[in-house]
């Protein structure tokens, strides 16, 4: 079979259509860049009435919104999940890590929780700040310019707090607390627990006249078809499609790696059509990644050549290590005080934390060096699939017999509505080298390119820190007057840390850095080892914080982007 | 995606704005709009991709249950939940084709279901001389209160058949009546519509003894503003 190759050679090929990509997208596009998208997966739009679930009803679907298609719920915008049918990932034995991946035009953006929070000054500086880990090659100050543009052009609500390293921006403002989070608030008050409003991007009042505003169906992660929340395809692609830029999407290509001339220089991808299964190859003067962390490790580590035996941009064999995770770990508690609500309003608010605890600790006197942030849940939310399914489970909270018929179940469903309030920790892992994702020889996927291999395992510091969640949940919940659902997890079970993956936050597998033997991009996040190839997802972060990555995913692009088009002017590359 | 969508894969610039529908609506935004053209752009889906909807298809060409299992099904959900003026119960609900669907869907609760229901006929004809649908409400009940209660203590799958499976029909007979539009309108659910959030309402406050702190509510959206685009000061200080 012979590789179809076109003959067209495109500025750019942007390879994925996520936050990284996204960005690169609209920048370059808008510079006047011919620009190439390459996305594994279909297209997809927020606003199309096929593809939508937003105000869906639960009798809509026959399994009234259970998750049996849909990890995460049948109405939850993402096509593909921990699995993707036909593309398997392997692990080392003993160790464990889940993969999500969304095969969609603007990937895992169209489901996210769109918590916007920016690293402050101490996250750039780890090592310098504890020891551990490292130092990025750049700081707080090289990414404020792009942050702030961010919050301008995307949208995102919160307040300006002066918080050392929580940094202000350009918010819209946030939404009225909910019943539920003031009773945090005054719970979390008690503790010296700080509480800000969220800081999440979806549109509480209007940015511009192509985007709708939010109206509060509390839906986000179904995607919004007014596009009043942060999705890379409705507020990146698109636009930049409008405003004329030259951007071809291909969507259903699997990039197989990307190819080199005698020189060593990209040329452009090779991919697998998944409409017709055959190999394409696509050629650029620049190859952009934005893969995702993982994705973009693998493709590179495919791409062997003579001039790159190891994988390009692998002479230093970092690419796959230092992968990491945000920790997680979640506590509920049943309300006294929250029980025998009224349903006379709608309360759906936003989809995601009207409030939320940014890290208040001294890491210094405790004994996990990084810190984490709390996410709030509850309220009367939508019944789906599993709505009181154990209708009166709580009542062995109150002395009362869980069980039975008839009736009273319909006074227990209506008592308990709304009453439960939950936490989620979400805290910062330290980068080590022996977490990491590699090339499985023995395995390959549906269109026979070798899939990864994880190899990751947590640290004492990340379950350390996981216990002081726990803890800190307990004392919240006692605070509120609560009682805790669950027993509290112990040390048998890691303090309820969840395993490496799943909070969906992985980083590191490519990290920038200013010596080419310890690191695989430069500051401006292009190969060490070869100058017209770039990473612009999260996988050039040296170290999470106790942020969540995507805004910060979303700057660098735009960064990243601008250092391309420099160098294309200068005709550096 | 599908077929037809495939010999799209290329996607030129500026072909890809959505339905101009639902995007002309939000340059005159306003919640009616809005609403309209939802409602009027994605009654026949519920969102789901070709590979899904061919499941679902697949799904719903199989049979579970047979005709008497469905009326089983059918005559213990309504002791489970009885039916009550204005909103109805199980019946109205679709509680027997949820139960039937979720029993192919996740495979495997069909064995505790299935068994189950041989387990309450049996039970019946042995204690009754007739099988459970046609025995009388008190009958049923007496059947029902044997099985309704589980102990807390043990794992449920450690327990007796019939006990999960009264645990699990009671499970899916709440679901099923809380996510249909009678069990919804009971319930008073009243979200998963367009409107403008504005905080909780002042006797909600009362109700539980909780207020707004004033300086937070100073920094919250004027919702009266929403529509006014965002302009800020070199400092990031909201200016509109």
């Amino acid at each position: 079979m012979q590789i179809k190759e076109s003959s067209e050679i495109y500025d750019v090929i942007i390879v994925g259509s996520g936050a990284g990509g996204g960005m690169a997208t609209k920048q370059l596009a808008d510079a006047g860049l011919n620009v190439a998208v390459v996305e594994a997966g279909p297209y997809f739009d927020p606003a199309d009435p096929k593809t939508m679930t937003q105000l869906k009803q639960p009798y809509d679907s026959p399994r009234r919104g259970a998750g049996t298609d849909r990890a995460f719920g049948e109405w939850d915008m993402s096509w593909g999940d921990w699995e993707v049918e036909g593309e398997p990932y392997t692990h080392e034995e003993g160790t464990d890590f889940k993969w999500w991946r969304a095969r969609m035009l603007g990937g895992r953006t169209n489901h996210w929780g769109r918590i916007s929070l920016r690293f402050g000054p101490k996250d750039f500086k780890g090592k310098t700040r504890d020891g551990h880990g490292d130092d990025w090659p750049i700081g707080y100050e090289d990414v404020k310019p792009y942050y702030d543009k961010l919050d301008k052009l995307i949208g995102v609500f919160g307040t300006n707090e002066g918080r050392e390293n929580d940094p202000d921006g350009f918010f819209l403002p946030p939404p009225k607390p909910r019943l539920h989070e003031l009773f945090y608030i005054n719970g979390a008050k008690k503790s010296n627990i700080p509480v800000i409003p969220g800081r999440l991007s979806m549109l509480t009042k209007r940015i511009n006249n192509d985007r709708g505003v939010c109206f509060y169906c509390g839906q986000c992660s179904r995607s919004c078809s007014v596009y009043a929340d942060f999705s890379a395809g409705s507020c990146l692609i698109f636009p930049a499609q409008k405003s004329g830029g030259k951007v071809k999407i291909f969507v259903n290509s699997m990039v197989r790696e990307i190819t080199t001339n005698d020189e060593g220089k990209a040329t452009g991808v090779s991919y697998i059509s998944k409409d017709d299964r055959k190999e394409y190859k696509l050629k650029a003067k620049v190859v952009v990644l934005a893969a995702s962390a993982c994705s973009s490790a693998r493709i590179l580590l495919n791409s062997k050549s003579k001039q790159h035996p190891n994988g390009l941009g692998n002479s230093s064999n970092i690419v796959g290590k230092y992968l990491h995770d945000s920790t997680g770990a979640s506590a509920a508690g049943v309300i006294p005080d929250l029980m025998n609500r009224k349903t006379s309003y709608n309360e759906d608010g936003v989809g995601g934390m009207h409030v939320y605890s940014p890290w208040w600790g001294d890491n210094s006197k405790l004994n996990f060096p990084r810190g984490y942030h709390i996410e709030v849940w509850g309220g009367m939310g939508q019944p789906n699939y599993g709505f009181g399914f154990d209708p009166n489970g709580m009542n062995k909270y109150f002395g009362l017999k869980p069980g039975g018929y008839g009736d009273s179940l319909r006074d227990d469903v209506k008592k308990y509505y709304g009453s439960v309030i939950g936490f989620g920790g979400r805290g910062e892992a330290i980068a080590f080298k022996e977490n990491y994702c590699e090339i499985d020889p023995t395995t390959v996927d549906k269109f026979g390119i070798p899939v990864l291999k994880f190899n990751y395992k947590h640290s004492e510091f990340e379950i350390n820190q996981a216990k002081h969640m726990q803890d800190t949940f307990e004392e919240l919940i006692h605070n509120m007057g609560g009682i805790p659902l669950n027993e509290k997890p112990g040390k048998d079970k890691d303090y309820g840390l969840l395993a490496p993956g799943q909070i969906i936050h992985e980083v590191g597998t490519t990290r920038m850095g200013n010596d080419p033997k310890t690191s695989v991009t430069n500051k401006f996040q292009q190969l060490h080892d070869v100058d017209n190839v770039f990473i612009v997802d999260a996988g050039v972060f040296v170290s999470q914080a106790d942020k969540n990555c995507t805004w910060t995913i979303m700057a660098l692009s735009w960064r990243a982007s601008d250092y391309i088009i420099e160098q294309l002017k200068a005709q550096n590359i | 995606m599908d077929r037809r969508k495939s010999l799209q894969t290329l996607i030129l610039g500026g072909a890809a704005a959505g339905t101009g529908l639902v995007f002309n609506s939000c340059r005159t935004e306003n919640a009616e709009t809005i609403d309209e053209a939802i409602i009027a752009g994605s009654d026949k889906y519920f969102g789901r991709t070709p590979e899904e909807l061919e499941r679902i298809e697949k799904i719903n060409a199989e049979q579970l249950f047979n005709e008497h299992e469905m009326e089983t099904i059918a005559s213990l959900a309504i002791v489970i939940l009885p039916p009550k003026e204005p909103h109805g119960g199980p019946i109205e609900a679709g509680v027997p084709d949820l139960v039937e669907f979720m029993g192919k869907d996740i495979p495997e609760m069909a064995p505790t279901l299935l068994g189950g229901l041989m387990w309450l006929d049996h039970k019946s004809n042995t204690e009754f001389g007739t099988e459970f649908k046609s025995a009388t409400l008190e009958q049923k009940k007496q059947i029902c209160d044997e099985i309704c209660w589980h102990d807390i203590e043990i794992p449920l799958e450690k327990q007796p058949l019939e006990i999960q499976f009264f645990y699990m029909m009671r499970g899916l007979t709440v679901t099923g009546y809380y996510t249909s539009e009678v069990g919804i309108a009971e319930l008073g659910y009243k979200g998963n519509s367009p409107n403008v959030w504005d905080g909780v309402p002042q006797d909600v406050l009362d109700q539980h003894g909780v207020a707004y702190d004033p300086a937070w509510i100073a920094k919250c959206v004027d919702q009266s503003q929403r529509n006014v685009i965002a302009e800020w000061d070199e400092n990031g200080n909201l200016l509109t």
